[in-house]
């Protein structure tokens, strides 16, 4: 099974489990599916409950949390996870906030999928990872997928929450088969890598190099959860480990690297580095954007650079 | 605290009598709180519905408080006052206790009860407004959200009206134009006419420039029987008087200008078609929202 089929089938089964759920977005219906077929046949499924709504991404997230507080859980599609700064008023300031400021006198079960990341030539609005802008908002819990993870336990943990989520998908992802390899198999690595979302893919395969050619045991550490971030949860997973590189494909500053580099403040002899996206837009050349974007051939170097 | 509803059943026998105190106690309410203000008993904002209250006092008489949701705005406590005449909580959020109607974690703008609820972002509670309108549609109720001229300027009155009428979503969009958004004056702020603003989407509205609640009651009324009975959205437009501040002392019109507009004092035309009783009346309100507010004054704070 593919990425995008352990969605679609997680999609089905909140919406089989839940006669109240409903699925928003933009043209999500049969026979299109949405743009990246996620939704696909759940509109016939489950007609009247699989909603496509105009170019309206604030309203969306707004309408969603409207139906939720009364009951009817929603997931809300972000075509583009670009397009998710159109719904920041309503993740930062609604969705997530009324809850708490109305003395949890509501709730607020709502999901939004984003799916983010670049590597597709799609230039720089189509391209993004976002999601750091949106970690640290109190009351929204931000989640990323790869092939490695379970996307079922993910998805349903996420539907029987309650509560707010922005899941991270990943549009090259989606095309990849699930594993269920464990890509942190030593128990005295050399060097950990700490990584979320799409950028596993190239972190695992820099690892499969790394042990290959150099005979490096290397751990890549896939962070599900981004926001709360679990601090104590990494040191764990962490362990003895002190050579530690962070991989993100967000733009350069106040991203996962911050945040993992916190979790780990501290503990002695740590060597740390970190790759992320470069700080200014992503080219809509493909060969420019992936030579630009954390690869395979720049995680192996900055790698041997924190060992060597 | 006995609740408001009791001490109106003790003195009014007839409607207007009811609708006289009520506003007199949204009124008194709000003229206790810049009081409060301006000797730095309370901390943060408010706003002040003063010169608006009829449009809360009909709206609220106009729908089925047992089901429908109201969305109101920063400028909330009128329309709070009326729903539900909660006035002990009300002064226990204002003032930070745990009695609150939301614990002290809301405050003046942020305000929950029952199908109830307000906010500080300007139209940010539109697209609420349409969700809570398409979960219930099919209990019979409809959901009636607040705005102001000033909110026009936001996007989301726009979306919100395309996806209400595309969705048949029962909604009863209520501006409360008042001229002024903050010291913005409407001509400055506002581009063609708001009363206009939803046919565009084929969504039928009505315009009443009045501040007398014997026009805006039946207004109301027919706006929110046509949202009931034809499971469809309306756009009122209520042009009315801001006899306040925006906030609290934030005022820039002239004295001549506010002078002109008192003139249209909502509780002033109530009290014209009473017959003398309007003095005991306001004194019977006082005396209650006093006790109410040392009531609350001496409630534990959320964080003691």
């Amino acid at each position: 099974m593919r990425v995008i089929e352990g969605i679609n089938t997680s999609l089905h089964r909140f919406l089989a489990d839940d006669p109240a759920a409903h699925i928003m977005g933009e043209d999500i219906l049969d026979p299109y599916g949405g743009a990246f077929k996620a939704t696909k046949g759940l509109s016939s499924a489950f007609p009247g409950r699989v909603l496509t709504t105009p170019i309206s991404e604030a309203s969306i997230a707004g309408v969603a949390t409207g139906m939720a507080l009364k009951g009817k859980p929603v997931c809300v599609e972000i075509m583009f996870g670009d397009f998710v700064t159109l719904c920041t008023d309503q993740l930062v300031n609604h969705m997530s906030k009324l809850p708490w400021v109305y003395n949890d006198q509501i709730a607020v079960p709502v999901v939004v999928r984003a799916p983010m990341g670049g590597k597709r030539g799609y230039g720089a609005t189509h391209s993004q990872s976002l999601e750091k802008h949106f970690c640290g908002v109190p009351g929204l819990t931000v989640v990323a997928v790869s092939q490695y993870c379970d996307i079922a336990a993910v998805y349903a943990a996420a539907f029987a929450s309650g509560t707010p989520h922005l899941i991270i998908e990943n549009k090259l992802s989606y095309a990849r088969r699930l594993e269920q390899r464990d890509v942190a198999p030593h128990a005295e690595p050399d060097i950990a890598i700490v990584t979320y979302g799409g950028s596993t893919e190239v972190c695992v395969a820099a690892a499969d190099r790394l042990d290959a050619e150099e005979e490096l045991a290397v751990n890549v550490i896939e962070v599900t959860t981004l926001s709360p971030f679990d601090r104590d949860g990494l040191r764990e997973r962490i362990g003895d480990c002190r050579h530690v590189l962070v991989v993100e494909e967000g733009a350069d500053g106040w991203g996962f690297a911050a945040e993992v580099s916190r979790a780990l403040m501290g503990l002695p002899g740590l060597s740390f580095a970190s790759i992320c996206g470069p700080a200014h837009p992503i080219p809509s050349t493909k060969s420019w954007e992936t030579a630009l974007l954390p690869n395979e051939t720049n995680v192996v170097a900055a790698a041997l650079d924190l060992i060597l | 605290m006995h609740h408001f509803a009791d001490l109106v059943s003790n003195h009014a026998a007839d409607d207007r009598t009811c609708d006289y105190m009520l506003m007199s106690l949204i009124r008194q309410f709000e003229t206790k709180l810049l009081d409060l203000f301006s000797q730095g008993l309370l901390s943060g904002t408010t706003h002040t519905c003063i010169g608006q209250e009829a449009n809360a006092i009909a709206l609220m008489a106009a729908i089925d408080k047992d089901i429908d949701t109201v969305w109101s705005n920063h400028r909330c406590h009128g329309h709070f006052l009326a729903y539900c005449g909660e006035v002990h909580r009300l002064f226990a959020e204002i003032v930070g206790r745990a009695s609150g109607v939301c614990g002290g974690r809301g405050g003046s703008q942020h305000l929950a009860w029952r199908n109830f609820f307000s906010s500080g972002i300007q139209g940010g509670l539109v697209p609420l407004a349409v969700g809570t309108a398409l979960a219930d549609r099919d209990k019979g109720a409809i959901t009636n959200v607040f705005l102001g001229d000033g909110t026009m300027g936001e996007g989301y009155v726009y979306e919100g009206l395309n996806l209400a009428s595309l969705w048949d979503c029962p909604v009863l969009f209520v501006v409360e134009d008042n001229g002024i958004a903050q010291t913005t004056p409407r001509d400055r702020g506002v581009a063609g006419r708001i009363a206009e603003r939803a046919r565009p989407f084929d969504i039928e509205s009505a315009s009443v420039r009045s501040t007398d609640l014997a026009v805006l009651k039946p207004a109301a009324q027919e706006a929110a029987r046509y949202v009931r009975e034809r499971g469809r959205p309306f756009w009122l437009h209520i042009e009315t008087v801001r006899l306040r501040a925006h906030s609290k002392s934030d005022d820039t019109r002239s004295e001549a200008e506010l002078e002109a507009l008192r003139e249209l004092d909502c509780l002033d035309l109530l009290r014209a078609g009473m017959n003398g009783e309007t003095d005991l009346l306001d004194t019977e309100v006082a005396a209650y929202l006093d006790a109410c507010f040392d009531a609350a004054m001496k409630d534990p704070e959320p964080c003691a």
